[in-house]
């Protein structure tokens, strides 16, 4: 919301009030400002007069004038096709300074001499859409009372202020300069006067010629008066420029009457042409077009608000007008339409069709006195700026209960949530600041709410208004006064922090990503349907992602396009699905390449393979009290090397996943997901006290010949119920495979906990291992 | 016998002297010492001798012999520091040499400071909370008090994947959600972080996925400089010990009265620079005493309980915290920007 100050200078008197510092008061007040500007940004132009105006020697387009400035004569080339003698003109003289930080300067045009430049309208730096064509081409001529010599801009009243204000949605009663009028003047303690609403009205009646029937109680107030026989023509200059400056564009004195009425009372109104309409209706649509001002057919429903000529829509009420009924330059007669339709139906065509100036005031609602207001102050302007005729009468609706609203609240009250000890007077202060009327008695307040501020509503709304006034910042800071107790962590959430935490040591880095994502990319390593986006931003982000895999991936790829080849990299986020309800499960996520560990001048690294990978996942099983309870099984996973990946168990439940990356899609990059709901829910045991080993152990190697497809952990398991009690650790310490055949060498650590154990009896347990395993594997024992 | 064992203390001292390794000073040592050594043979003469003068010679060879004995050993000791020595100085290394890369994780920026906030509220006695990221409509916004076709909807644009169910735009639906819960009795203070969500295109400064944290306190007598205090002491502990925070009207639907909040610029002291746009103060948090309607919709006695609520933006939080300019890069995790992050921070955060 735009405010100009010669615009608020009407209602309020702020001859003292320095603007920039108001903005800055308002700020403190909850009112927000993107910029404060100088409406023309330029100094020193001056009105002068053409003396002489001849063409210039050396061109067709330019003319070489001689312009009384007041301060003499000076000669200025110019190239405007208007320019003529006895014109009084802008001057920027040698030294002024045009929007832009341009510096006029003497010059040589086309070898005549120019001391200055005479200005057009668009030379002013306005804004394009603000801007004829005309207003390039040619200059500004003022009218013949323009004091020579005097300043351009104030004779104008171009020597504008402007704030542009970033309100709050609430306060829909500051989207006028009288709703401004009264919190500035609240501010400043000035009071708020009105404009002038007193024209004389003819004999001619509205009630004779047209008929208005209003068959929806989502339009609670409709005000229609008749004005004839304008005539169209140019606005005023202080009408353009208070347009301007409030960021609308001028069109013609009727049109721009409508708008500034709707700037000034903030309730939008609408002209119609009189001659172009019969029977006046507001309805619901019906599934039914309208073709709008913007020359769009627009679809009205049951929900849309319309405004009809005999039964047909014309118009969207309250959102646009129709084309059929727009005034034109041909336009005679108009009807004023002042109407109050429903805030949350006006959205909601404003929402599907366009949001105006308009509809944005509606949505918000509006006090009835100003619908009244706008109709009379439209009716004066017409009569005054377009020589309009008005009827004496006018066609109403109305069916808006006057409701006196009051709002009680004590003082007690005030201080309590404000945590102040303010007094009574303080607070009463406050109350005639913001004009408000009020009673009090004893220490509570009976505080009437006038229509305008629609915001107020509660106890709290007031107290909101005492904290603005009074300054929240004279609030003293304390603690909440409470029974001590324990801060509680959330469990699941603590569970996701330490296996953070563990990764982080083994050297890895935190992530997080989007959870939106593309389908394709969620296609990669997901099968699930995953939960789409209504309405989404783009193709890339429309839906919900249902495994972390690609967002590492895609992690990764950003970043080795950057150089960077060493990636050790996780995620701990949610993943989301529709199943009866939305579910959405915690995940964590791993990738890691390249080199994890190295001295280059040593010549020694450990690159990531799967096995360092799934190092990395048994610690943080065990760490997570799993020990000896995961069990890794081959398996094939979409877009993972067909021979390197592998499903993780945990109770015969499926996990994770673990493998190397497809090749295809990247190089040497190994990843694991897992389902963190399901680890969380797992009970483990206790830690409890073990006594450190008091005997010695004794180990034993032995290698077996077999079937090269077998997998050890088939293997190990054989061996382990074999060697029962006593077999402490199996290691496998060399493997090597050989025309289907592999050979594989463990290394079996034995000990009893209660004696040394004898070399004899260790062997007895190895002949049985090596015979179990020999049958069970058709294996054969290899050096003994 | 005195004669004999200058002579042969003259003999050793000058064998050990030409002895350059242990083993020829062991052989030594068997040549002298031994069965059949030098000095052993000594004690043969002893037997020729009266008793008298075989208590003065005996005394002498038993010196003589332990002398032998010490002069070999010190020898001895110093030959093997020799061959040490000179053992180290072939393991000789330059300690300037690289070291072996061992690496380092990193906490995400955005979980740091989550931690560090929420640290310093379960310390004040506030539980963690979570609530789902996919909402309903009634609990992201109408028990909010932001009812259908509500004009504040538009502050938040907001993403559906159901005509009733949204991304959630705000973490402030785990109010609700929690002091359902509590069965609308007793006071409350949680924190709530997580992720939400907005109609947003990405750019510097928006992002369509964000983090915020939530809080909320409701108990009999709460007010305003209850909050004052509780966010001073936040912004002091994030920020630095001088730190002093500032209240803005403002609105949002479910607090009245509603408050921006400012810290004072950590880099100037609130003097003004480039960092605070020249006004001493950065934007950090939006806030508020809880709507009556929003208690009372929760089952709330609005009479007896008041509360204060925060929701503050994470990315904002690390953003002014650690200077970085777009919000984008939380999400791209270039590692050298999740680098930074690897190391402690102590107080002072200029």
């Amino acid at each position: 919301m735009k405010i100009s100050r010669n615009f608020l200078a009407d209602y309020l008197n702020i001859k003292k009030v320095d603007f920039p510092q108001l903005a800055e008061k308002m700020v403190a007040l909850g009112h927000e400002y993107d910029s404060y500007y100088r409406l023309v940004d330029a100094s020193k132009l001056v009105i002068g007069q053409v003396i002489d105006c001849q063409k210039h020697p050396n061109s067709k387009k330019l003319s070489v004038c001689q312009v009384d400035t007041g301060d003499g004569t000076k000669e200025i080339v110019c190239g405007a096709t208007n320019v003529a003698a006895k014109q009084k003109v802008v001057v920027a003289k040698v030294g002024a300074i045009l929007p832009g930080d341009f510096k006029i300067k003497k010059a040589k045009i086309a070898g005549v001499d120019s001391h200055g430049m005479i200005c057009s309208f668009a030379e002013l730096g306005f804004d394009k859409k603000f801007l004829k064509d005309s207003d390039w081409q040619e200059i500004m001529v003022l009218d013949d009372k323009a004091p020579v010599g005097a300043d351009a801009l104030e004779y104008l009243e171009l020597d504008d202020e402007v704030i542009d204000f970033d309100l709050t949605t609430n306060r829909g009663d500051l989207l006028s300069m009288l709703g401004m009028a009264y919190e500035i003047g609240a501010l400043y303690q000035l009071d708020v006067q009105y404009p002038p609403t007193d024209y004389q009205e003819n004999n001619e009646s509205i009630a004779n010629k047209y008929s208005l029937n209003v068959t929806t109680d989502k339009c609670p107030l409709y005000l229609a008066k008749l004005v004839e026989n304008i005539k169209i023509t140019d606005s005023p200059q202080y009408i353009k420029n208070r347009l301007i400056a409030c960021g609308i564009r001028p069109i013609n004195n009727v049109v721009d009457i409508s708008n500034y009425v709707m700037l000034e009372t903030g309730q939008p109104i609408h002209f119609f042409d009189a001659d172009k309409l019969q029977n006046i209706g507001v309805r619901m649509g019906k599934k039914e077009e309208v073709q709008t001002l913007d020359n769009q057919i627009r679809k009205a429903d049951e929900n849309d608000i319309v405004i009809t000529n005999n039964d047909e829509a014309i118009a969207l009420a309250g959102v646009m007008g129709g084309l059929s009924t727009e005034v034109t330059a041909e336009t005679k007669n108009i009807i004023i339409e002042s109407a109050i339709f429903h805030p949350s139906n006006i959205r909601n065509t404003a929402q599907k069709t366009l949001r105006s100036e308009a509809s944005s005031r509606f949505e918000k609602g509006i006090a009835k006195e100003r619908t009244f207001l706008a109709i009379k102050r439209a009716c004066y302007l017409l009569v005054k700026h377009a020589e309009g005729e008005v009827a004496k009468d006018m066609l109403k609706h109305d069916k808006m209960p006057v409701v006196d609203k009051e709002i009680t609240v004590s003082l007690e009250h005030i201080n309590r949530i404000l945590g102040m000890s303010l007094s009574i007077d303080a607070v009463s202060k406050v109350w005639e600041r913001l004009q408000l009327p009020y009673q009090k008695r004893q220490n509570v307040f009976r505080v009437l709410i006038p229509p305008r501020r629609l915001d107020l509503h509660i106890a709290e709304d007031l107290i909101e208004e005492v904290g603005r006034f009074i300054g929240f910042n004279e609030i003293k800071s304390s603690l909440p006064k409470t029974t001590i107790k324990k801060g509680m962590w959330d469990e699941k959430m603590v569970y996701c922090q330490q296996i953070r935490d563990f990764l982080i040591a083994k050297g890895l880095r935190q992530t997080i990503n989007y959870s939106l994502v593309s389908v394709s990319d969620n296609k990669m390593f997901s099968s699930q349907k995953p939960i789409a986006l209504l309405d989404a931003l783009s193709k890339e982000r429309d839906v919900l992602r249902t495994s972390l895999l690609t967002s590492l991936l895609n992690t990764y790829n950003y970043n080795y396009a950057r150089q960077i080849k060493d990636i050790n990299i996780f995620e701990i986020g949610a993943i989301y699905q529709k199943e009866q309800t939305y579910q959405e499960e915690n995940r964590l996520a791993i990738l890691m390449r390249g080199v994890y560990l190295q001295n280059k001048w040593q010549k020694m690294s450990v690159t990531v393979d799967f096995f360092l990978l799934k190092g990395i996942i048994e610690e943080l099983f065990n760490y997570l009290g799993l020990q000896n309870r995961y069990t890794f099984k081959v398996s094939t996973i979409n877009n993972f090397h067909p021979y390197q990946a592998s499903d993780i168990y945990i109770n015969n439940q499926k996990v994770g996943i673990i493998g190397k990356v497809h090749p295809e899609l990247a190089n040497d990059v190994y990843m694991a997901e897992f389902d963190l709901e399901y680890l969380y829910d797992i009970a483990i045991k206790p830690i409890k006290y073990k006594a450190p080993f008091r005997y010695p152990s004794i180990q034993k190697d032995v290698a077996f010949l077999m079937d090269a497809d077998i997998p050890t952990a088939e293997i190990e398991k054989v061996i382990k119920q074999a060697g029962g009690r006593h077999l402490e650790k199996i290691t496998v310490f060399d493997v090597y495979e050989k025309e289907k055949q592999k050979s594989i060498a463990y290394s079996l650590l034995f000990r009893d906990e209660t004696r040394t154990l004898n070399d004899e009896e260790v062997l007895n347990i190895l002949a049985k291992i090596i015979n179990v395993v020999e049958e069970k594997f058709n294996a054969q024992v290899r050096n003994k | 016998m005195e004669k004999e064992i200058k002579q042969l203390k003259k003999d050793l001292e000058q064998a050990i002297a030409k002895v350059n390794d242990v083993k020829s000073l062991n052989d030594l040592r068997v040549h002298y010492l031994g069965k059949k050594g030098k000095i052993t043979g000594l004690k043969e003469m002893l037997k020729e001798l009266s008793v008298e003068d075989k208590k003065t010679a005996g005394k002498l060879f038993n010196d003589f012999r332990q002398e032998a004995t010490d002069l070999i050993e010190e020898k001895e000791i110093n030959l093997k520091r020799k061959a040490l020595d000179e053992q180290l100085i072939t393991e000789k290394i330059d300690p300037t040499l690289g070291a072996t890369e061992i690496k380092t994780g990193s906490i995400h920026p955005l979980d740091r400071t989550i931690k560090e906030v929420l640290d310093l509220f379960v310390s004040m006695g506030y539980d963690v909370v979570t609530g789902p990221e996919i909402e309903s409509d009634e609990y992201n916004f109408a028990r909010l008090n932001l009812p259908k076709d509500h004009p504040a909807r538009d502050m938040q644009d907001s993403l559906y994947v159901a005509t009733d169910y949204l991304l959630r735009t705000q973490t402030s639906p785990t109010q609700v959600r929690t002091m359902e819960e509590n069965k609308a009795k007793g006071p409350i203070r949680m924190i709530a972080p997580g992720k939400v969500y907005r109609k947003d295109d990405d750019d510097a400064t928006h992002s369509h996925q964000f983090m915020q944290i939530e809080a909320l306190v409701v108990d009999e007598n709460i007010n305003l400089g209850h909050l004052k205090g509780t966010l001073e002491l936040m912004v002091q502990t994030l920020f630095g010990k001088e730190r002093k925070i500032r209240f803005r009207p403002s609105y949002f639907p479910f607090t009245e009265p509603s408050l921006e909040v400012d810290v004072s610029c950590f880099r100037c002291d609130g003097e003004g620079c480039s960092f605070c746009k020249e006004s001493g103060w950065l934007e950090i948090l939006g806030a508020g005493m809880v709507h009556p309607a929003v208690l009372e919709m929760s089952g709330y006695d609005k009479e007896k309980y008041s509360g204060f609520a925060f929701g503050l933006g994470v990315e904002r939080l690390a953003m002014l915290k650690y200077g970085i300019n777009d919000i984008r890069q939380f999400y791209q995790n270039h590692l050298h920007f999740l680098e930074l992050f690897e190391r402690i921070d102590k107080e002072g955060h200029k």
